[in-house]
């Protein structure tokens, strides 16, 4: 069996070592016997929806934000849009996340165009949310916690029928206003969290990995378990901080 | 006399004295902050009495060698230096600096200043220490949860560049773009430096994230040699930029485990150096003190001499003896510079033994993130064990695995002494042991061994 994991501007958008996801997803495929390979889409490349298994969007800089929104707009998005109807499993962090929403608002009240697969918008805040963030996830119902760490300056707001990935324990989340962080659509997931995500939150990776598994091999696939107990001894060390120091922020931009 | 300044920098040096008598630290930036309170203008006011002026050095990695590089070759040509030794390169720290170097009228007690500063404080410190020379290394991301967006310090380190007069010069290295591009349309003298020996570099970046776009048209850079990260010999497809040619070059260059030989020239001249640290990243810090000698006219001899009396700089590189072991200390602030670490490490065959202390507090970063980017793959299959410490010493854990080291190799001890005990009883008799600390595990680790009688306090160093 093989997995395509198809990682968008990986030279663009590559900032807070958000590769760690990359890394992860591979490894925990190849630990089960699972083929996976990465495939570079950048400026101008096309989407083969059919192709890919995972997509994964990563965070960057303002000025690197701006060549991509204008190829995402005008070169991907209908695969993207295609890819995720058809419960694709995908991926975004951050900057990445901002791009799959509807737009994004500078200070100066400039609009940004997402391409919209996410019911969600972003404004430019002033102060910089950074910190260690801890989440409970309720997409599936699960419960789950989450850990990572936030680094935007962006508020995100989630429209009504948007769904977030999970309640914010500790941290800013979205906009810190609301308690909420990332989205979900379908298997499409977006959040802040950096750390990166997927190594220290083994079940989310495992969460991706299946979906794309059934969606390319059938409804009975399954994963193997693997012993996560080094991944969960992180996920608890950084838990348990977190519960003592409350957030680390710095506050201003 | 001036009695404002006479008590700021009075009250500076009695707080230096209590800090170090009390052993609450070393007296490197507390008397700084309490001087600019009692006196805001004494930095500036100290700095300009200064004969020779001042020199500066900031970039990412590689400030704290350089200016070492740079002092002994200052010393070696008899001048007494004022020099943050230490490494605290924040406003304040220079301020330390300044007042415990001068007489109470404020008056320093050398013939030329010299400070690493801190890539965000730079401004701020031209501004009020009105450098002859400023040395700029490199630029890359790190600690990005400080200084914001990379592009942003760009334009700062432009602006303040531009209001250099034309009696000042900066140094800037020509294989960095980013560094390279901040000598246009500048008042003052610009030189660069840069290695020219293709041969020791690769013929592509290693990796998409290394790529660097054109600051003029957006483009990619493409390379023809490639050095270390995105350094090397740099052109804009699309536009025509190109890397300009050094004034300074490395035009030979013999990399070896305890150090490296280097053929270098400059319109003038030529002489082959000796770098007594290894690794391609302390062949550009020695450039720059090369740099730095030839543009402030002193004998090539002198240079040369200077650079060979150097040795490694507090915490960054330095090699103990302890318990029957050596050990190997080496900083680690950020995937650039962890990556040159571990390929000099594992450029001698064999195992290696290893501990890795990864903490989180504000001087290391607090976002650990980073690690994701640094290559730890090269490891794999490359390692006796590692000891993961530190305050987040499961996250390098977790990094190790996933970069292909056996987990059984893998071993969590976040406590550094605990940690340090371990994985010296775990190195074989006569082996050496690998320590690599992020800052402020650095200063932990060095405060055992201090303690320990095996290294002197950095502020002797």
């Amino acid at each position: 069996m093989k997995l395509t994991i198809c990682h968008l501007y990986p030279d663009l958008m590559n900032i807070y070592g958000d590769r760690g996801n990359i890394i992860t997803l591979v490894q925990r495929c190849r630990w089960r016997g699972i083929e996976a390979e990465v495939v570079p889409l950048g400026l101008g490349d096309p989407l083969d929806q059919d192709r890919c298994d995972v997509v994964f969007f990563g965070g960057g800089q303002d000025k690197e934000q701006l060549l991509v929104a204008e190829d995402l707009r005008t070169i991907k998005a209908g695969a993207i849009h295609a890819f995720v109807e058809e419960g694709g499993a995908l991926l975004s962090i951050c900057g990445g996340y901002q791009l799959l929403g509807r737009y994004f608002r500078t200070h100066t009240g400039e609009i940004l165009e997402g391409i919209g697969l996410f019911d969600a918008w972003t404004v430019a805040g002033s102060r910089r949310c950074i910190g260690n963030v801890l989440i409970r996830c309720d997409f599936d119902g699960s419960g789950r916690t989450l850990v990572g760490f936030e680094n935007h300056s962006g508020k995100t707001y989630l429209g009504s029928g948007c769904r977030p990935m999970g309640r914010v324990l500790s941290g800013f989340g979205n906009n810190g206003e609301d308690g909420t962080e990332g989205a979900v659509y379908r298997n499409a997931f977006g959040c802040y969290l950096h750390g990166s995500l997927l190594p220290k939150n083994p079940w989310f990776a495992d969460h991706l990995i299946l979906a794309a598994l059934r969606r390319r091999y059938g409804e009975g696939q399954d994963l193997a378990p693997l012993d996560d107990a080094l991944e969960n001894a992180a996920h608890e060390s950084v838990a348990q901080r977190i519960g003592r120091l409350g957030r680390i922020d710095s506050g201003v931009i | 006399m001036h009695l404002r300044l006479a008590a700021a920098v009075t009250a500076g040096r009695l707080a230096t004295m209590m800090s170090r008598h009390l052993g609450v630290g070393g007296g490197t930036t507390a008397p700084g902050h309490l001087v600019r309170a009692l006196y805001p203008a004494a930095t500036a006011s100290i700095a300009a009495r200064l004969p020779q002026g001042s020199v500066l050095v900031t970039g990412t990695n590689g400030k704290t060698t350089t200016s070492r590089m740079i002092s002994s070759v200052l010393r070696k040509a008899g001048l007494q230096v004022l020099h943050n030794r230490s490494g605290a390169n924040l406003i304040s720290g220079i301020a330390s600096a300044l007042v415990n170097g001068s007489t109470i009228s404020g008056r320093p007690k050398a013939d030329v200043g010299l400070f690493e500063v801190d890539e965000a404080a730079f401004p701020a410190a031209v501004a009020e220490l009105r450098p002859r020379l400023c040395v700029l290394t490199n630029l890359f991301r790190d600690q990005l949860d400080r200084y914001g967006e990379v592009d942003f310090l760009w334009g700062l380190w432009h602006e303040t560049l531009s209001a250099l007069p034309e009696s000042s010069t900066v140094l800037l290295n020509a294989d960095d773009p980013r560094v390279a591009e901040l000598g246009t349309d500048l008042a003052c003298r610009v030189l660069h430096y840069g290695i020219e020996d293709e041969s020791i570099g690769g013929s592509a970046l290693a990796h998409a994230s290394d790529s660097r776009f054109c600051l003029r048209c957006g483009a990619a850079y493409q390379y023809r040699a490639v050095f270390y990260s995105h350094l090397g010999h740099y052109h804009c497809p699309s536009c025509g930029a190109v890397r300009p040619q050094p004034f300074l070059r490395a035009a030979g260059c013999q990399l070896g485990v305890h150090g490296s030989r280097v053929r270098v020239e400059w319109p003038s001249g030529n002489m082959s150096v000796e770098v007594r640290v290894p690794g391609l990243y302390n062949v550009y810090n020695a450039l720059a003190a090369v740099g730095v000698g030839v543009a402030m006219e002193l004998e090539p001899e002198t240079i040369q001499s200077g650079l060979s009396d150097f040795a490694a700089a507090f915490g960054r590189v330095e090699q103990v003896d302890i318990r029957g072991r050596r050990l190997f200390l080496a900083l680690v602030k950020n995937p650039v510079g962890f990556n040159e670490v571990l390929s000099t490490i594992l450029r001698d065959p064999g195992e290696k033994a290893m501990m890795i202390v990864i903490n989180d507090l504000f001087a290391d970063g607090t976002d650990v993130s980073w690690l994701w980017d640094v290559d730890f793959e090269m490891l794999a299959g490359r390692v006796l064990f590692v000891v993961a410490s530190g305050l987040r010493a499961h996250d390098m854990a977790v990094r190790l695995k996933y970069a292909g080291v056996e987990p059984s190799r893998i071993l969590v001890e976040a406590a550094s002494a605990a940690a340090l005990d371990r994985a010296l009883e775990a190195t074989p008799d006569g082996g050496t042991l690998y320590l690599l600390p992020t800052y402020t595990a650095m200063l932990e680790v060095r405060k055992l061994l201090v303690d320990a009688g095996h290294l002197s306090p950095f502020w002797e160093d």
